[in-house]
This record gives structure tokens, C-alpha cells and sequence, in this order.
């Protein structure tokens, strides 16, 4: 490119710098307006099919039962069935699945929260002797991975006759998990030390400090924390699926699919649960959206 | 070894002793039931034949003689390598590029990032029961786009290769997740760096190799480790699309692992596997740790 130019002003009358860089310019912003028609194009592209499976659930839904087996398929129900959502949550135990979802999820951000604030407010807001030695051990149960444990575990929960039930799935998140003490610490470690030593030279215990002082500081780590437990929770299926056989206890997760294996029923029924099941994920999702975006990207800070 | 230290530790240090191990006694009481304790029973139980009702008979190595011969248990590691093998890689791949479109400046990039990354925050059982309806072979949206290709309508869940395939295409929609972490690391990759090689007359593409992906290399390591670990547990969608099928072509190997452990009740035999399966990832992990040595660039991560 720089050749060209030069070639272009032997050739032709000699062009003022004022005018050639006004062409340059120019050129930049013409370059710079269909790399973005470009970069746009290719985003509406991958969000279609990114949101494909979404809206298929969606429009299934809403679609009649002739219509499922209709080639080529509609991508607008011809006839759209807002009935198919009462039908489906009353021919499936929706109710009893959804609660029982709702529950076991809001147990499991109860038992995160309460437990990694207070493992991870003693692995950095208390200065013990052994403190990060211990804390190296908390790194390395990271690595291990819950096919190993599970077998035993469900040895365990069986003897103490806690299978059929939440407890199995609940339990074990108020004993703290060593990716959200990880995460917490992290953030625990950039409150600054005069805040507490302020708190404690007054005299307040370590827990009125942790719940006065380091709690209110820490809401956006909590935040991130609560919120992907929460659905991680709801995500889960071979937790349920391991340790609940009893329909009544079943949530959302493997009650559809138990559903589907045991009883006959059509598509749009079962997306039209399903749609149901992902709704609340995505209003939390629309919510919070800071929250995700955080939390993804704090994994990966080492 | 603590008795002896506590002689030289100061009445405070004491003090905060005890405070410390106070805060985290919830850990280490989590870290003795769903860690130490798993792992050594389940080591115990791989060496015996227990079915949860009858009491343990030691068999020594048999349970792990039994896998070499056993051709399920080598169908099923052979599906998780190929999974593992393709779903990992192209997962990157497709997030790398996801993330150098999304860092382009385009004005409503959010919302671009909101509709690639929804999709991760569907449980995979959902996605799973909408894959049924996505490529059935009659009807289906995969289908139709298909045959406007001029490809036959086929279905892919009659042969054990493209059944895999199907469950390696229904990953890649978590790649939005992935994405926003390369683009967090992108973004923190300085502009001069650019601006200089610019200006010593670098193009785009010697841009993106010779500097993004050099300094996002920690990242793809960290993306990596994660996506092997994940896909040597892949388990959910095999379970709800095929199961396990056709001719045990998504038998993957944690459903090998359920199926021995709570269908057969051979809870000695599962338990080794479990085992094997933890070794396996643990190797691989660490295979790829050492050869990435020499390509990962941590300049700007220190």
C-alpha cells in the first residue's frame, strides 16, 4: 500500500498531505464501516442459532399436536396453543417437580452462602499460623472429581436413610465447597485490614465483624456465588436422579424425563414443561445478567 | 506436629488459632465426609464384590483384571475419548472466534453476548429433550435445514458414530460460556501492543497469532483442563437422548459407571471404574499441563 502511493504521486501532479490524508481517513472509516456490516452479519448469525433450541421449545409448545408431525415444520403455529401450557403443567406433576426444584435450590444458596462466608472469612480475614498451607489443601480437592466420591456417598446417605429425600443434595452444601471459598477469599482479600482491626480494636467478635463489616462489603461476590448455585441446582440430574426414586420427591430435571420414559405423551406437552422449567433461569438471567458475566469470568482468574 | 508447635505460638496466635479453625471447621468437617472418606472407601471398595444388601467379599485386583477383558468397558472409554477428543477442541475453537467478534466494537454488542450466552444457562436436560424434537428425522428444524442443502433426511441417532456426534453438536451450544471468558482475557490484552505491531506493519492475522492467542494461551489451557475434566463426565444428554444407544454407541463411560453402580448393584466393580476414570483424567490432565508448558506465554498473566 505505501508503494502504491508513492507511485500514484510520481505519476500525477503532486497532492497537498492536507488532501491525502483526508482520502486516508476516509478509506479507514469505509474500512472500519463494513468490517462492522461484517461482524454484525456474523453475530445475528451465530445468535440464530445460538437461540434456535430456545425458540424451538418455545414455538413447539405452541403448536397442535397434528401440526409436530408437519414437514416442512412451521416456525409460527398455525393455530397457537396458550392451552398447551395449562395442559402440560396439569397432566405432569409440574407442581410437586417445580417445588421441589425451587426448594432444594434455595437450601443449596442458603447452605453456599452461610458456609463459604464463614470458611472463607477464616481463611483470610484471620491471621492463624498454618492458615495457607491448610488453604492449599482446599485448592487441591478442586481437582476431585465427584464420580469418585459418589459411589461411597451414596453408601453413606443410604445408611443414614436419607435417601428419598432433599437432604442427600442439601447437606453437603452447607459444609462450604472449595471452588465458592476459592472465589470468596479472593474478593475477602481485597477489603481493606483497617476495616476490621477498626471493629476489633472496639471490641467486636470475629462473627458481629464478618456480619457487620465484611458481609455488607462482599454482596457482589455473594451475589455471584447465590446466583450460580442456584443454577447449577436446578441444572442437576445425576444428583436427583441417583438419590431420589420416589415421585413425590422428584425435581424438575428427572421428573420430565422420568415423565417421558414412563407415560405417553406428546412433544408439544413436553416442551411446553420444559419452557416452563427454563423460564425462571432466564428471568434470573435478564435480572442478573452482571452477576453471570462476573462470575464466568472470575473462574478463570488464577 | 501442631502440639509441638503451639509451645512457640504467642497467646494471640493461639487465640487466633483456635478463632481460624472455628471459621473453617465447616470445611474440614465437609472435607473428612465428602472427601478423605469417599475416596478411601471408594479405593476399599474397588478390591471387593459388595451389592449394597450383602456384606463385602474381598476379591484383591479382580475388579481391575476384569476391565481388560470386559469390551464394554473399553466401547465406553473409546465414546468419552472421542467425545472428549472433538467436543473440547472444536468447543475452543468455536469460542475464540465467538469472542474476536464479540470484541469487536459494535454498538449493541450486549445483547448479541446475551443471546450466545443463554444458551449455557439451559440445563442440559432441557437442550437434551429439545434435541429430540431439533433432529428427528421426519420433522425436525435440523432436518429441514438439511434438506434445503440438498442432504437427505437421515437420522443420526441410528448409528453409534453420528449418535456421538449429535451429543458433541448439542456441547458446543455451552460455547457462549467459554466465549465470555476468552473475551474477558482478550480485553485485558493492552491496545499498544497493537498499535505497535501495526505500526511495524503487522496485518490482522499476524495480529491474532503472533499476539492474542500468545497471550490468551493461560486462558485456552485453563479452558481446556476444564473441558477435558467436564467431557470425561459427560453423562446427562446420552442419558436422555440415546440411552446409552444404538449398539451402546453413547455409552459413555460415567454411564457404564451408573449403570454398573445402580443398575447392576455391583458397587465394588463401579467403584474401580470410578477410579480408573479419575487416573485417566488425571494423566491427561497432566499430559496436556506438560506439553502446553512450551506453548503457554504467561508474561501477562505475572
Amino acid at each position: 500500500m505505501a508503494t502504491n502511493t508513492m507511485t500514484t504521486q510520481q505519476t500525477q501532479p503532486p497532492i497537498t498531505d492536507k488532501e491525502a490524508v483526508q482520502r486516508r481517513h476516509r478509506f479507514l472509516a469505509w474500512q472500519r464501516g463494513t468490517e462492522q456490516v461484517v461482524v454484525r452479519i456474523f453475530l445475528i448469525a451465530m445468535c440464530l442459532i445460538f437461540l434456535a433450541p430456545l425458540y424451538w421449545m418455545f414455538v413447539t409448545a405452541l403448536k397442535t399436536t397434528p401440526e409436530l408431525s408437519v414437514f416442512p415444520p412451521t416456525f409460527w403455529p398455525t393455530s397457537v396453543q396458550w392451552g398447551n401450557f395449562w395442559t402440560a403443567v396439569n397432566y405432569i406433576p409440574f407442581g410437586i417437580y417445580f417445588w421441589n426444584s425451587l426448594i432444594i435450590s434455595l437450601m443449596k444458596v442458603l447452605g453456599a452462602v452461610l458456609s463459604n462466608m464463614l470458611v472463607a472469612y477464616g481463611f483470610s480475614c484471620i491471621n492463624w499460623p498454618g492458615r495457607d498451607k491448610v488453604f492449599y489443601i482446599v485448592i487441591a480437592t478442586l481437582f476431585l472429581p465427584f464420580p469418585v466420591a459418589m459411589i461411597p456417598l451414596f453408601d453413606l446417605f443410604a445408611t443414614l436413610k436419607w435417601v428419598d429425600s432433599a437432604l442427600p443434595l442439601v447437606v453437603p452444601t452447607f459444609f462450604a465447597s472449595a471452588f465458592n471459598v476459592f472465589l470468596l477469599r479472593q474478593f475477602l482479600l481485597q477489603i481493606p485490614r483497617e476495616l476490621m482491626e477498626a471493629a476489633r480494636i472496639d471490641g467486636a467478635s470475629e462473627l458481629q465483624i464478618l456480619w457487620r463489616v465484611v458481609f455488607p462489603l462482599s454482596l457482589p461476590a455473594i451475589g455471584v456465588i447465590s446466583i450460580f448455585t442456584a443454577v447449577d441446582s436446578w441444572k442437576d440430574f445425576m444428583g436427583p436422579l441417583i438419590y431420589i426414586q420416589n415421585d413425590f420427591y422428584r425435581t424438575l430435571s428427572v421428573g420430565l424425563q422420568f415423565f417421558r420414559s414412563t407415560h405417553d405423551i406428546q412433544f408439544n406437552l413436553l416442551m411446553a414443561a420444559s419452557f416452563l422449567t427454563v423460564l425462571p433461569l432466564i428471568v434470573l438471567f435478564l435480572i442478573f445478567q452482571r452477576f453471570f458475566v462476573r462470575g464466568m469470568t472470575i473462574g478463570s482468574i488464577r | 506436629m501442631i502440639a509441638v508447635k503451639k509451645q512457640q505460638l504467642t497467646k494471640k496466635e493461639r487465640a487466633n488459632l483456635v478463632k481460624g479453625l472455628l471459621f473453617i471447621s465447616p470445611w474440614i468437617i465437609g472435607f473428612l465426609v465428602f472427601n478423605v472418606y469417599p475416596t478411601v472407601y471408594s479405593i476399599i471398595l474397588s478390591f471387593v464384590r459388595y451389592s449394597g444388601f450383602q456384606p463385602p467379599v474381598w476379591l484383591g485386583l479382580q475388579n481391575y483384571q476384569r476391565m481388560f477383558t470386559d469390551d464394554l468397558f473399553w466401547q465406553s472409554l473409546y465414546n468419552t475419548l472421542y467425545y472428549a477428543v472433538f467436543a473440547v477442541p472444536i468447543g475452543i475453537v468455536v469460542a475464540i472466534i465467538l469472542a474476536i467478534a464479540m470484541n469487536r466494537n459494535v454498538k449493541e454488542v450486549g445483547i448479541y453476548r446475551a443471546a450466545i450466552y443463554m444458551p449455557s444457562i439451559i440445563p442440559p436436560f432441557a437442550l437434551a429433550l429439545t434435541y429430540i424434537v431439533l433432529i428427528n428425522p421426519q420433522y425436525g428444524l435440523f432436518t429441514y435445514v438439511l434438506s434445503l442443502l440438498g442432504l437427505p433426511p437421515t437420522d443420526y441417532l441410528s448409528d453409534p458414530t453420528s449418535a456421538k456426534n449429535v451429543i458433541i453438536s448439542l456441547a458446543q451450544f455451552g460455547a457462549g460460556g467459554t466465549a465470555l471468558i476468552f473475551l474477558a482475557g482478550m480485553r485485558g490484552i493492552p491496545q499498544t501492543l497493537y498499535d505497535a505491531a501495526r505500526i511495524d506493519g503487522a496485518n490482522r492475522l499476524q495480529c491474532f497469532f503472533r499476539i492474542t492467542l500468545p497471550l490468551l494461551s493461560p486462558v485456552i489451557l485453563f479452558a481446556l483442563i476444564t473441558g477435558l475434566t467436564g467431557a470425561m463426565q459427560v453423562f446427562d444428554p446420552a442419558f436422555i437422548i440415546t440411552g446409552g444407544g444404538p449398539n451402546n454407541g453413547t455409552m459413555f463411560f460415567i454411564f457404564y459407571l451408573y449403570d454398573n453402580a445402580f443398575r447392576y448393584a455391583q458397587l465394588g466393580y463401579a467403584s474401580a471404574l470410578a477410579l480408573v476414570l479419575f487416573l485417566i483424567g488425571l494423566a491427561l490432565a497432566l499430559l496436556i499441563y506438560r506439553v502446553s508448558q512450551r506453548y503457554v506465554n504467561y508474561e501477562l498473566v505475572s
